[in-house]
C-alpha cells in the first residue's frame, strides 16, 4: 500500500543512526517495481508500436518471435544487450555515458507520482503536478547532453531540436497543467482523479466548456513533449538521419528508445489523470461498489488506468504512421502563435467559470449523478471540436481531390 | 568553394552582434533522404541553407564506354541500369537510336509498338509511385510509401511475367521486343489499371490533401519556368514549373500521337507555380493520364509480329549517326549513337534528365531550411545510376 510523502519523512528522519542506508533501502524498494513496470510498459509498447503500425502499412509486423511476435522485442533487447559497447573517437566519453541515464532518469522519477489505482501510488505529493512538470524537463538535458557528446554534425542538429521543442511545449502543457490545477483546486494527483468521481461527464475533460480544448492542447503538446510524429523533428530519420541517438547503439541506444516509450506513458497517463477520472469507469455505481473493496477497487482500478492510457498510446501511434513531420517553424508558430494564446484563453475563461459559477462546474468532493450546465456544454464542446475537427479535415482533403480542371493542355 | 554572395537569409541579415558561425554539413553519400549516393555539400547557419553544392559520380560506372566495347543488343542490357525505374524507357530510348540508324525503311510492328507504349507507361506508373512513395518518407510520413509499394509489386509482377525480370528488363529490343504477351496478361494488365484509379485517389487522401504534407512543399523549392529551362530541367520538374511540355505531344514517337491524353502542369494551386507541391502533384496526375494511356493501348493492340524481320540476331547498325529522344519519367532521354556499320557502335552518347534536374539544387534552396532541402531534392525526384551513369 502507498507510502505518503509525510510518513517517510518522519520515518526516514525520525533517527540520525543509518539515516542514509534507510533512504537508499526505500529508494530501491521502491525503484526495482517501477523499473518492472517500465520495462513491461516499453516491451509492450514497442510490440504494439509494431503490430499497429504494421497493420496501418497493409503489413503483418513481427510474426517468427512468440505468438504474433510477442517476444519479438526481448529479442531484439538481447541483440542490442550483446552489441558492442561503441563510443565514437572524439566524444565526450563522460557525458556520452551519462545522457542517455539522464534522459531515462526523468521519464523514470515521473513514475513515482503516477498512480495506478485509489491507494496505488508510490508517493502522492501534494506538490504531484509540479513535480511532474519540474521532472519531465530532464529528459531534454539528457537528450542535448546525447548530442554535444557525440560529436557529429546530425546528432547536434538533433539535439538542438529537442531543445526547442521541448522548451516551447512546456508552456502550453503548462498552461494546461495549471487550468486543472485551478478547477481541482489541488495538485496531488490522488485529490484530483477523486474529484472526477462520479459519471463520466463529471471527468475534467467534460468539467466545463473550456475544458476540452485545455484537454487537446495537452495532448498536442504531449506529442511534442515525446518528439513522437508530427513532431518527431529531433530524430527525424529523413533529414538528420537518427538525430540525437544517431551515433549511440547497443544498450545505450536502448535505454533512449525505453526512455521513449516510457514517456509515451507517463504522458497518457497523466492526461488519463487530469482529463480522463484515472482510474474511475465513468459509472457511478460501479465506481462505487469497487470503492468498497480496496482489493477490487486497486486492482480493476489500475486495469482502468492502464487501458486509457493505452488507448491515449494507440492514439499517438496512429498519429505517427499518418501524419507527415512539420518543419522547425512550423512547430514553433504552431505552439507559440497558436497554442500558447488558446492556453492563456481557456485557462482565464476556465477559472472564471469556476469562480462565477462553481456549483455548475465542478462538485468537489461530490458525486455529480446528473450533468451539470458545465459538463453539459464541455460534452458539447467536446463532440463539436472532434466531429467538426473531422469534416473540416475531410473537406480539406476532397476540396484537394479534385483533378479536372481547365489549366490542363489536351 | 560555395561563393559568399548568396547570402539571402533574413535570419542573418539582422543584428551583427548575432552572427555566428556556419557549419558545412555533409549530407551524403550515405543519408537516407539523397535517393541514393548524392552527397550534397551544404552551408547552414544553424537550421538555414545558405549553399549547397551537389557532388556526383558516385555510382559512375563508364555506361557510355562500355556500349563502345560491347555490341549493340549487350549495350541495351548496359541501359537498364541508367534510371533502373524506368528500365523499360531507357531500352526504349537506346532502340530507337538504333532504329534511326537503319531509316525509314525500318518499320516497327504495329504490336510491338503498342507493347512498348503499355510497358513504358506502366513502368511510369511505378516511377512515380515510388517517387510520390519517397517523397511522403523525405517529408516524414512513412504509411504512403508501403501503399505505393503495394501497387508497384503488381506492375513489377506484370514485368516478371512479360519478361522475367522485375527491375532490368532488357525487355524492348532493336526493331520490336523480345517476347510476346500473351491475352492472359492484358487480362492481368486491364484488372490493374482498373484497380490502379481509386489507389491514386487513396494517395491524395493521404498526402496531397493533408494539411501537414501541404504546408511542408507549398512555397518550397519554388523553380520559376524560365530558370527550369535556363538549367535545361525536363520532365515533371519542368512540368511542374507551369511549362506543359512532353515529348509525347510534342515530338510523338513510337505510337503516340494515336492516344488521347493530357499533360498535367503545374498550376501553383496551393502555393506559387513550380513548388514542390506543383513537382508532386504533377507526377500524380500522370499517374491518372498513364493508366488512361495504357487502356487505350489495350483496347487498340493487335496481333502480329513482336520484331522486324530487317533487323537480324546479329544486330549491326548502318553508317551514321543518330540522335533520339523519348520523354522517361524523369524527363528527357537522349541518345546520340554513332555507328560506323560494325556490331559494335562507335559513340554512345546519353542525356540524363537526373542530371540536369539536380543541377537546379543550389538555386532553389538558398535560404530555405534543412527540411526544406530535403523535401527539394525529393521533389527533383532523381535517380543516381542516371545522373552518375
Amino acid at each position: 500500500m502507498s507510502m505518503d510523502t509525510k510518513t517517510l519523512v518522519d520515518w526516514v528522519l525520525g533517527s540520525d543512526a543509518g539515516f542514509w542506508w534507510r533512504f537508499a533501502g526505500v529508494a530501491a524498494a521502491w525503484a526495482l517495481p517501477i523499473t518492472l513496470w517500465v520495462s513491461l510498459v516499453g516491451l509492450i509498447s514497442i510490440w504494439l508500436e509494431r503490430k499497429i503500425s504494421a497493420h496501418i502499412q497493409c503489413r503483418l509486423g513481427p510474426m517468427e518471435v512468440g505468438p504474433h511476435g510477442a517476444l519479438q522485442t526481448i529479442a531484439d533487447g538481447v541483440k542490442l544487450l550483446a552489441k558492442e559497447d561503441l563510443i565514437p573517437d572524439g566524444a565526450d566519453r563522460m557525458l556520452f555515458a551519462l545522457a542517455p541515464i539522464l534522459a531515462f532518469a526523468g521519464t523514470f522519477v515521473s513514475f513515482a507520482v503516477i498512480p495506478f489505482g485509489p491507494d496505488l501510488i508510490i508517493t502522492d505529493l501534494d506538490t504531484g503536478l509540479y513535480f511532474l512538470a519540474a521532472i519531465g524537463s530532464l529528459e531534454a538535458i539528457g537528450v542535448i547532453a546525447a548530442g554535444w557528446a557525440s560529436n557529429n554534425k546530425w546528432a547536434l542538429f538533433g539535439s538542438v531540436r529537442a531543445a526547442t521543442q521541448v522548451v516551447c511545449y512546456e508552456i502550453p502543457m503548462g498552461l494546461a497543467f495549471v487550468t486543472v490545477a485551478a478547477v481541482a483546486g489541488t495538485l496531488s494527483m490522488t485529490e484530483i482523479v477523486e474529484q472526477q468521481n462520479g459519471m463520466l461527464w463529471n471527468w475534467y475533460l467534460f468539467r466545463n466548456p473550456f475544458m476540452p480544448l485545455a484537454f487537446i492542447s495537452y495532448y498536442i503538446a504531449s506529442l511534442a513533449e515525446c518528439k513522437r510524429a508530427p513532431f518527431d523533428l529531433p530524430e527525424a530519420e529523413s533529414e538528420l538521419v537518427s538525430g540525437f541517438h544517431t551515433e549511440y547503439s547497443g544498450m545505450r541506444f536502448a535505454i533512449f528508445f525505453l526512455a521513449e516509450y516510457a514517456a509515451m506513458y507517463v504522458v497518457s497517463a497523466l492526461a488519463v489523470v487530469l482529463f480522463l477520472g484515472g482510474w474511475y469507469t465513468g459509472i457511478a455505481p460501479v465506481d462505487k461498489a469497487l470503492a468498497a473493496s480496496p482489493l477490487w477497487g486497486n486492482v480493476v482500478g489500475a486495469l482502468v488506468i492502464i487501458t486509457k492510457s493505452f488507448a491515449l498510446i494507440f492514439v499517438q501511434m496512429w498519429l505517427r504512421w499518418t501524419l507527415p513531420r512539420v518543419r522547425l517553424d512550423q512547430m514553433m508558430h504552431l505552439c507559440l502563435k497558436v497554442m500558447v494564446p488558446i492556453g492563456m484563453f481557456v485557462l482565464v475563461f476556465a477559472a472564471l467559470w469556476q469562480a462565477l459559477l462553481p456549483y455548475a462546474g465542478a462538485l468537489n468532493g461530490r458525486e455529480a449523478l446528473y450533468p451539470t450546465l458545465g459538463s453539459v456544454t464541455g460534452l458539447v464542446v467536446f463532440l463539436v471540436l472532434v466531429i467538426g475537427g473531422w469534416m473540416w479535415v475531410r473537406g480539406v482533403i476532397r476540396a484537394t481531390t479534385s483533378y479536372k480542371t481547365a489549366n490542363y493542355r489536351t | 568553394m560555395l561563393s559568399d554572395s548568396t547570402r539571402t537569409n533574413a535570419v542573418t541579415s539582422g543584428s551583427a552582434d548575432l552572427r555566428t558561425e556556419e557549419m558545412l554539413l555533409n549530407m551524403g553519400p550515405q543519408h537516407p533522404a539523397t535517393h541514393g549516393v548524392l552527397r550534397v555539400l551544404v552551408r547552414t547557419d544553424g537550421e538555414v541553407v545558405l549553399d549547397c553544392e551537389p557532388h556526383v559520380g558516385y555510382l559512375h560506372r563508364c555506361f557510355e564506354k562500355h556500349c563502345e566495347s560491347v555490341t549493340t543488343l549487350q549495350s541495351v542490357l548496359y541501359t537498364d541500369r541508367l534510371d533502373y525505374l524506368t528500365a523499360m524507357g531507357n531500352n526504349w530510348g537506346f532502340c530507337m537510336a538504333v532504329e534511326k540508324l537503319y531509316g525509314p525503311e525500318l518499320v516497327i510492328p504495329e504490336r510491338a509498338q503498342y507493347i512498348r507504349v503499355i510497358c513504358q507507361e506502366l513502368n511510369r506508373i511505378a516511377s512515380h509511385l515510388l517517387a510520390i512513395g519517397t517523397y511522403g518518407m523525405d517529408v516524414g510520413a512513412i504509411t504512403p510509401f508501403l501503399y505505393c509499394f503495394r501497387e508497384r509489386e503488381k506492375i513489377l509482377t506484370i514485368f516478371e511475367h512479360i519478361c522475367g525480370q522485375r527491375l532490368n528488363y532488357n525487355y524492348i529490343r532493336p526493331g520490336g521486343v523480345a517476347y510476346d504477351v500473351d491475352d492472359a496478361m492484358l487480362a492481368l494488365i486491364k484488372d490493374f489499371c482498373g484497380y490502379f484509379l481509386p489507389k491514386v485517389d487513396e494517395y491524395d487522401d493521404l498526402l496531397s490533401g493533408n494539411d501537414i504534407f501541404v504546408q511542408r512543399t507549398a512555397n518550397v523549392g519554388v523553380l520559376s519556368a524560365k530558370l527550369a529551362i535556363d538549367y535545361g530541367c525536363t520532365g515533371p520538374v519542368l512540368r511542374g514549373s507551369g511549362v506543359p511540355r512532353d515529348l509525347r505531344k510534342d515530338q510523338p514517337y513510337g505510337i503516340y500521337d494515336r492516344f488521347k491524353f493530357e499533360v498535367p502542369v503545374g498550376r501553383g494551386e496551393r502555393g506559387s507555380v513550380g513548388d514542390c507541391y506543383d513537382r508532386y502533384m504533377v507526377r500524380v496526375r500522370e499517374m491518372r493520364e498513364s493508366t488512361s494511356i495504357v487502356q487505350q493501348a489495350l483496347k487498340g493492340i493487335p496481333a502480329g509480329e513482336i520484331r522486324s524481320s530487317k533487323i537480324k540476331a546479329k544486330v549491326r547498325p548502318p553508317k551514321g549517326e543518330a540522335f533520339t529522344r523519348i520523354e522517361n519519367s524523369r524527363g528527357d532521354l537522349g541518345f546520340y549513337v554513332v555507328s560506323e556499320g560494325k556490331e559494335v557502335l562507335y559513340r554512345v552518347k546519353c542525356r540524363a534528365p537526373s542530371f540536369h534536374n539536380i543541377a537546379v539544387l543550389p538555386e532553389i534552396s538558398r535560404g530555405s531550411m534543412i527540411a526544406d532541402l530535403i523535401a527539394i531534392i525529393g521533389s527533383l525526384d532523381i535517380v543516381l545510376g542516371e545522373v552518375d551513369r
